[in-house]
């Protein structure tokens, strides 16, 4: 195990430049979530830790060892691909036990190693199958596996469960995080769905356009988005952000483009006469108070029900526990607390 | 299959209905009437041919003169014959080593034609020339390459002060076997480099990737992945190459007749010459149904090569 560095990391493809700078420390042990929009360089950071992608700037550090030079086959690091790269020509024990094998491992040794790795992914029935005769879930497991057995430094996963179904991939999610806490091997997980990151990440790094947008602890993101990026990226329902202004008379309220007041916390650090965006999570919007808005759509859920609504000519999701028996179309009036407002500056989107 | 033809709904149906519905209501003689065409074109072309030549190897038939039944003689005289003897060796010897170099280079020039080189699609089309060329006129070329006296080898290698007098290339037995396989080689590598490079190309680059996460060097990459990967694809190759070497004619023809003293006569050129300007059609054709015994050997062999192995076998991706 080892922790990894990344320093002022780029990286371009000719002249076209899809890692712009990239400073990251993950410490021993740590399970860290890469995550953004597609085409963000995720998979191109991973890649270049793996060794897989020459690195065109920077430095990338394992443990004390600067890698940039070190081929993919001495850097000690397992990956699980998005489309598994099984091998097809060997059965899931020959998959599992390629590396060894390669290293000329005895017999014993490669059973030694391979047997208790099936035993925690539950693969021991399906060693002598051959990769075209597993399901989806079992290639993925077969993939894990042929990365445990290695005991790397660093486990690379690049969108491990994007070719599950929605059910599988939930039940995968705990199993991976499991997995980590077991071996509490160092991980680098790349993922574009942020619910896979806030629920198994110790870290988040949250990257966008080849930038790092914010690095921090899933809740922590989730409490105090440094951008209107992280903010509308984290959490859903995404954020409600309605634009406006301080109110000029005491600077103590928000108004929203078209007049309507909303509260803001004393001590707010908002400043007076700048376009600012007002964030309100869905969950902190609740029933009943000043807020007149007008209801378009309602989704129950049975245990909470989600509601698309209008304040002004802003759209809002809200999320409440009370059940509705409103109809579309209809008024409610709802209340936002003000300890759990956002304040942005709408012309850097940055957090004040 | 997913096209399976839904039971009529009434079994009464099918006996009332004209021929014709029947017919197109039938997978079997619907199957049976598209293929006829197809039947009726190879019993002509193919069929035909093939039988009356075996049936002619049974006779003592010469130009000019039908001849009759003479049951195996015409075998029974073959295997005396040491010149026959002589063409089954250079045939084999000509096959073998020119199928094994093909392969050698072929793969060789696939795997560097598949990595990424500059100006590498001109080099993919570059390649095919040899193939493209008509066989007679590549042998011409080479027909001046191995001249005796206006070799161009000859003249580099006496320039170079290598040797001092030119290299009888078609004159001398071996040298003559040598220079007809390189010149097979030369137009056979085309087919087998753009098939195999095909067959790189469908193998995942993220296998190679994971192969060196896994720690393996590039010899183990060609060895434990690109290689077993392949072989499907280079048993069709191969079966092909060997085939066409096995039967080739048009490049010893214009070489060398088979000469010097008989040193290059393959079977096929052998059986063109007893037959057509020797006039003995039978002796000809009873050469030529020689070499189906050892066609349907090699044709068998790439059958079990060919054969789905396990790891193709089942599920679905
Ligand atoms: N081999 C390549 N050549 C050129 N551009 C590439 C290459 N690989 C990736 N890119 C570009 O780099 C950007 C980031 O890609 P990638 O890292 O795969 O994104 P992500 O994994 O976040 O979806 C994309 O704009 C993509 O088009
Ligand atoms: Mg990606």
């Amino acid at each position: 195990m080892a922790s990894v560095d990344f320093v002022d990391v780029r990286k371009s493809f000719g002249a076209h430049a899809v890692i712009k700078g990239v400073n990251v420390h993950i410490d021993d042990g740590e399970f860290v979530i890469l995550v953004g929009p597609s085409g963000c360089g995720k998979s191109t950071l991973l890649r270049m830790l793996a060794g897989l992608e020459h690195i065109s700037g920077g430095e990338i550090r394992i443990g004390e060892r600067a890698v940039n030079d070190v081929p993919p086959k001495d850097r000690d690091i397992a990956m699980v691909f998005q489309n598994y790269a099984l091998y097809p020509h060997m059965s899931v024990a020959d998959n599992m036990a390629f590396s060894l094998t390669l290293k000329g491992a005895s017999k014993s040794e490669i059973e030694t190693k391979v047997k208790p790795a099936a035993e925690i992914l539950g693969l021991s029935h399906l060693l002598d199958r051959y990769p075209r005769q597993l399901s989806g879930g079992q290639r993925q497991r077969v993939a894990m596996g042929r990365a445990i057995v290695r005991d790397p430094q660093v486990f690379l996963f690049d969108e491990p469960l994007s070719n599950l179904d929605a059910k599988l991939r939930v039940s995968m999610r705990t199993e991976i995080k499991n997995l980590h806490q077991r071996l509490t091997t160092t991980t680098v997980y790349v993922t574009h769905d942020q619910i896979e990151a806030m629920t198994m990440a110790d870290k988040i790094v949250v990257m966008q356009d080849g930038r790092i947008e914010q690095i921090g602890a899933p809740l922590e993101l989730y409490d105090r988005p440094n951008n209107l990026f992280v903010a509308g990226f984290i959490g859903s329902p995404a954020m409600n952000m309605l634009h406006g202004r301080l109110d000029p008379a005491d600077g103590q309220r928000f108004v929203t483009g078209d007049g309507i007041v909303l509260p803001l916390a004393p001590g707010h650090r908002g400043t007076p006469g700048t376009d600012l965006v007002y964030g309100a999570r869905p969950e902190a919007i609740h029933l009943g108070g000043p807020i007149p808005m007008e209801v378009i759509v309602i989704e129950p859920t049975g245990f909470e029900s989600q509601v698309l609504g209008r304040i002004g000519a802003s759209n809002v999701t809200c999320v409440f526990r009370e059940r509705l028996s409103v109809k579309p179309g209809e008024r409610i009036d709802v209340s936002i607390d003000p300890a759990a407002v956002h304040l942005f500056d709408a012309g850097t989107g940055v957090r004040l | 299959m997913s096209v399976s033809a839904a039971p009529p709904p009434r079994a009464t149906r099918a006996s009332r209905g004209s021929f014709f519905e029947r017919l197109s209501q039938s997978r079997n003689g619907l199957g049976l009437l598209f293929m006829l065409p197809a039947a009726v074109f190879l019993l002509c072309f193919l069929t035909y041919p093939l039988g009356l030549g075996a049936w002619l190897g049974f006779t003592d038939t010469m130009i000019g003169r039908p001849g009759v039944f003479i049951g195996l003689e015409n075998y029974e005289y073959l295997f005396r014959d040491r010149v026959f003897w002589l063409s089954v060796f250079n045939t084999l010897f000509y096959t073998a080593i020119a199928s094994i170099l093909k392969f050698a280079l072929g793969l060789w020039l696939a795997i560097i034609l598949n990595e990424n080189l500059p100006f590498k699609t001109f080099f993919r089309a570059v390649i095919l020339l040899p193939w493209v060329v008509p066989t007679v006129l590549s042998a011409l070329a080479f027909w001046w390459i191995y001249d005796s006296q206006f070799s161009i080898i000859s003249w580099v290698l006496m320039q170079a002060g290598l040797i001092s007098a030119p290299i009888n290339f078609l004159g001398d037995p071996w040298n003559a076997r040598l220079s007809v396989i390189a010149a097979n080689v030369w137009r056979g590598i085309p087919f087998v480099a753009i098939s195999l490079l095909a067959g790189l190309q469908t193998i995942p680059a993220s296998l190679h990737e994971a192969a060196a996460l896994d720690g393996a060097t590039s010899w183990q990459r060609f060895r434990r992945i690109t290689l077993p990967l392949l072989t499907p694809i280079i048993a069709v190759v191969m079966t092909f190459s060997v085939l066409f070497t096995f039967t080739d004619f048009q490049l010893i023809y214009v070489l060398t007749k088979g000469g010097p003293v008989n040193a290059t006569h393959l079977m096929a050129t052998l059986s063109f010459q007893r037959g057509i300007p020797g006039g003995a059609l039978g002796e000809g054709a009873a050469i030529a149904v020689a070499m189906v015994p050892f066609l349907l050997a090699a044709i068998l062999f790439s059958f079990f090569g060919l054969q789905r192995r396990k790891w193709q076998q089942g599920g679905s991706d």
